[in-house]
């Protein structure tokens, strides 16, 4: 193998251990030798949860995320407490306090910033440090120091009414002092807040003791030695015997400056993360400058730290950087806030929806932009913060009606629990057992994402319905230090791309195959999870000229049958419309007896299933019965069901039957995201459940046709929307086709209908549907008509197979 | 992993030309009264397991390869194919079997005590 290159990491904060952590988990340690320098003589704390510290909800030993020992058990070399002086970057050495030099391949500059100091009078001693009894609030040395020198003080005052400031007047509240809070504007929190909600949290706060002194400008420290008090430009002073100063942040970037590096307000990086000037030098988090912008939440950090070790591992990574969308949930002194993007409207055309409750101090505020949130803030009811919050992250369409933007779904089907009373034995995910106890286990072992918490618990990976609370568990357990991962937007976890992106890869190299587009797009790596989603986009993109590879199959495809608990199948046969005849039933009824069926059974969808059928039966069974596939173990157009329509109902105004017989012939084996169960009802009796349906269609008086998209009936509930009125079966099967269509292009692997018609929206829908507002209906009709004509009854496989040994088990005694 | 001649001073079974094998699957094949699962990847490799998943006995041949693991069928449980180590879940271990393909591309399969 050929020798490590040197990786030097410069900062050991949220950033800059993040980034090593990445790196690892991508298998970063057999090309590197990693170094980093910290400049705390610690491991790598969470900053986050300093306030805990402060006001004794956390022990100081609680708040580590990796010890010491964490970097010498993967082989890192960490000099803490080791500041970086210099960067030569000629001879590409760094320079450590103390003569250290350290060489290096690629560098990463992770280190962060420093709390601004205001000039006033009285800060500083002689020697130039900070006064006994004034602490700035940024490390865990501050915080300890604070917690000593409050056990001897009464009294202290805060400046700065930020989120910061705010989190340090309780800590010493905790601890028995009274707090004042001096702020320089006309509201607190003014960087997150508009002034409504600035002042009603203010009065929140000030029902629980806090002090509030707005529009103050502190200009002299008083006091002979120790802190006496301070006093204002406007002539008004305040005691106390301790001063906080938490006036904000400002990046560190003496090193780069010293260095050479291209600076401004941060470090100025390209979207691959390296720096201006140097593309050896990278710089993330809190001292990096990307499109005029600097983070200091964690979320963005995070981002960066992932797409920058995606790059460092892998040299054909494209992986890049383009900024990020800033909301964040808070607890501001045990008050909850959700805030995103703008708080105030730029747009004279920006909507505005509020809703007010003073008394019980509950905000809501939604800036709307173009049918999408632009910006929130929910102040004391954090019951629909999670919905709003992905809204704005993935800029969704949101609903017309705009109060359920700020009020929970009632019938959402998922009760809200308050998932911190829940106790440690209580099950949240209720299709694979997995208790909240196990989630927080997962979660201190280190997942600190969604996918990473399922993948490690399984949790949510079943009907996927308790999804909203295994999230309120992970970000309970995780005290704020939920990580979005960016895989969860990925349409297969191995190729970094959105289902639009790798569409587009595939049809510009023109990939047929699963293997192929494997090789091209990730590298080569075999990844199982990612096989079954590309086998399905790829036989949507190229239908007939797509190059099967059975492997990539789930083995319900390979054999056409779906597998049971005891590894025999089921059986289920296409029964148009659920129409069946004494001939059949007489077929069935042998084939049953001959080769012993478990059970059989009617089903849901007006079927008739024969389970427990072993592999090597199935060619037989399917011979023998003289029936299509009924497709009903694969992602794909199930069935159709009917009510009695007019031939018999003698309330019937529409031939469910044959409408739902033509759906069934014309639709057979399209394959799709998820799987499609329809309906035909022929009254708005609706006795064929066509409302909730993946699509349905009820019959009106007059000759006409509901369409009804987006239903479900299983782990969720419900009722589809209406796309149009159409008064013929022609025009019946021409838009429940070119919605297929649509939705086989755009969904994402497994999302069910319903999913996908609340993500894009009815209206959307509408528009490029019935409208044709980006004029692809032409090209959807002719793309659902191919995937028609591609149809082949798989069952036919009984005759030809693909492989002598596609359908037998054991393949040779000896 | 165990070259034939090494295996050799075991016993060693031929199972026949590894096409029986569709590529990139799992088959199953009896030895002595015990089912081992053999699958054939993509990258030319053979491995050698037990047959039933540990976790609720899923037909392992019957799973999705990809790289050198294995995906069971049932609830998706993986395991490394080389070592029989579980992967992301906590079953235990599959045992495995020393496989190779000898020069005319026959399974050979050594089977210890």
């Amino acid at each position: 193998m050929a020798e490590k290159k040197k990786l030097v990491v410069v900062g050991n904060g949220m950033a800059g251990a993040r980034f090593v952590e990445e790196v690892l988990s991508l298998g970063g340690q057999d090309q590197y030798d990693i170094t980093v320098f910290g400049e705390e003589p610690y491991g790598n704390y969470n900053r986050i949860l300093l306030s805990g510290v402060l006001s004794g909800t956390h022990d100081a030993k609680d708040i580590f995320i990796n010890p010491i020992s964490w970097y010498e058990q993967n082989d890192i070399t960490l000099h803490a407490g080791v500041r970086v002086i210099g960067i030569d970057r000629k001879s590409k050495m760094a320079y450590g306090a103390g003569g250290l030099l350290v060489p290096y391949d690629k560098l990463v500059i992770a280190t962060g910033s420093s709390p601004f100091i205001p000039m006033m009078d009285g800060l500083y001693s002689d020697d130039g440090a900070l006064r006994n009894g004034i602490f700035p609030f940024r490390t865990l040395d501050d915080c300890n120091e604070m917690v000593e020198y409050s056990a001897h003080a009464g009294k202290a005052t805060v400046i700065g009414g930020g989120l910061l400031g705010l989190e340090a007047a309780r800590g010493l509240m905790n601890r028995g002092m009274e707090v004042d809070v001096v702020h320089l504007t006309s509201y607190i929190m003014d960087q997150q807040l508009d002034p409504s909600s600035g002042d009603m949290l203010k009065a929140l706060l000030e029902d629980m003791g806090v002090r509030f002194h707005l529009e103050k400008l502190t200009t002299t420290v008083h006091g002979n030695g120790k802190v006496t008090g301070v006093s204002f430009r406007d002539g008004d002073s305040l005691d106390c015997e301790m001063l906080v100063i938490s006036a904000g942040i400002r990046p560190n970037i003496d090193l780069a400056r010293m260095s050479g590096l291209n600076i401004r307000h941060g470090i100025l990086v390209n979207d691959d993360l390296s720096c201006r000037n140097d593309r050896d030098i990278y710089a993330v988090g809190e001292c990096a400058e990307h499109r005029n912008k600097t983070y200091g939440l964690v979320a963005p950090l995070w981002e960066q730290a992932r797409t920058l070790a995606e790059r460092l591992t892998n040299d054909k990574s494209s992986a890049t950087y383009t900024g990020s969308k800033v909301s964040t949930k808070l607890k501001v002194m045990g008050v909850e806030l959700a805030v995103a993007g703008d708080k105030e409207p730029v747009n004279d055309d920006d909507e505005v929806v509020s809703y007010v409750e003073p008394n019980r101090g509950v905000y809501k505020k939604v800036i709307i932009r173009d049918g999408k949130v632009a910006g929130a803030i929910l102040l004391g009811d954090g019951s629909t913060a999670p919905r709003l919050l992905q809204a704005f992250d993935r800029g969704e369409t949101l609903p017309q009606n705009r109060a359920e933007l700020l009020f929970p779904l009632s019938a959402d089907g998922v009760p809200v629990l308050d998932v911190e009373d829940m106790p440690d034995d209580a099950q949240v995910c209720n299709c694979n057992g997995v208790s909240k106890g196990k989630i927080v286990a997962a979660v201190d072992g280190g997942c600190r994402s969604l996918k990473a918490v399922c993948d490690a618990t399984k949790a949510g990976t079943g009907c996927g319905s308790c999804m909203p609370q295994v999230q309120a568990v992970l970000e309970l357990a995780a005290d704020g230090l939920v990580a979005d991962d960016p895989s969860e937007h990925y349409y297969v976890p191995v190729i970094p791309m959105t289902k639009p992106e790798l569409t587009a890869a595939i049809r510009l190299q023109g990939l047929r195959s699963v293997s192929a587009v494997l090789d091209t797009l990730a590298g080569g790596k075999e990844d199982a999870a990612s096989k079954m989603g590309l086998a399905s986009l790829l036989k949507t993109i190229w239908a007939d000229e797509y190059e099967d590879e059975r492997d990539a199959r789930f083995i319900n495809d390979r054999v056409h049958a779906n597998i049971q608990r005891d590894g025999t199948f089921s059986v289920v046969p296409r029964i148009y419309g659920g129409v069946t005849s004494p001939d059949e039933l007489r077929r069935l009824a042998d084939v049953a007896e001959k080769y012993e069926a478990k059970m059989v059974k009617i089903t849901g969808g007006q079927r008739i299933d024969l389970l427990g059928i072993p592999k090597t039966h199935l060619p037989d069974v399917w011979q023998e019965l003289k029936m299509p596939s009924g497709h009903a173990y694969t992602k794909a157009f199930r069935t159709c069901k009917t009510c009695v329509g007019t031939d018999f109902c003698r309330y019937g105004v529409g031939d469910s039957v044959k409408l739902g017989i033509e759906i069934e012939k014309r639709f057979q084996g399209v394959e799709s995201p998820h799987k499609m169960k329809l309906a035909a009802s022929g009254c708005p009796r609706n006795c064929a459940e066509s409302t909730t349906k993946d699509l349905g269609v009820v019959a009106i008086e007059g000759g006409k046709w509901e369409i009804y998209i987006g239903g479900a009936a299983g782990s969720r509930v419900r009722k589809g929307d209406v796309l149009c009125i159409v008064d013929s079966h022609d025009d019946v099967l021409k838009f429940m086709g070119r919605f297929m269509q649509y939705y086989r292009e755009n969904a994402k692997y497994l999302e069910r209908t319903y999913g996908f018609v609340e993500r894009v929206g009815i209206e959307h829908l509408r528009s490029v549907l019935l409208d044709d507002s980006e004029g692809i209906c032409e090209r959807l009709d002719a793309d659902i008509q191919a995937a028609v004509d591609a149809y082949k009854d798989p069952w036919l496989e009984a005759e030809i197979p693909v492989h002598p040994n596609q359908f037998v088990n054991v393949a040779a005694g000896s | 992993m165990m070259s034939v001649m090494e295996a050799a001073r075991e016993l060693t079974y031929n199972l026949g030309p590894v096409e029986q094998i569709p590529l990139g699957e799992g088959r199953v094949f009896e030895v002595e009264g015990r089912s081992i699962a053999v699958f054939r990847t993509r990258q030319g490799e053979v491995y050698a397991t037990q047959a039933a998943c540990p976790h609720k006995q899923g037909p392992l041949a019957d799973g999705i390869i990809g790289g050198a693991q294995i995906v069971c069928p049932l609830h998706a449980y993986k395991f490394d194919l080389a070592t029989g180590r579980p992967a992301g879940n906590d079953c235990e271990a599959l045992r495995t079997y020393g496989v190779s393909l000898g020069e005319d591309g026959d399974i050979l399969l050594s089977h210890g005590s």
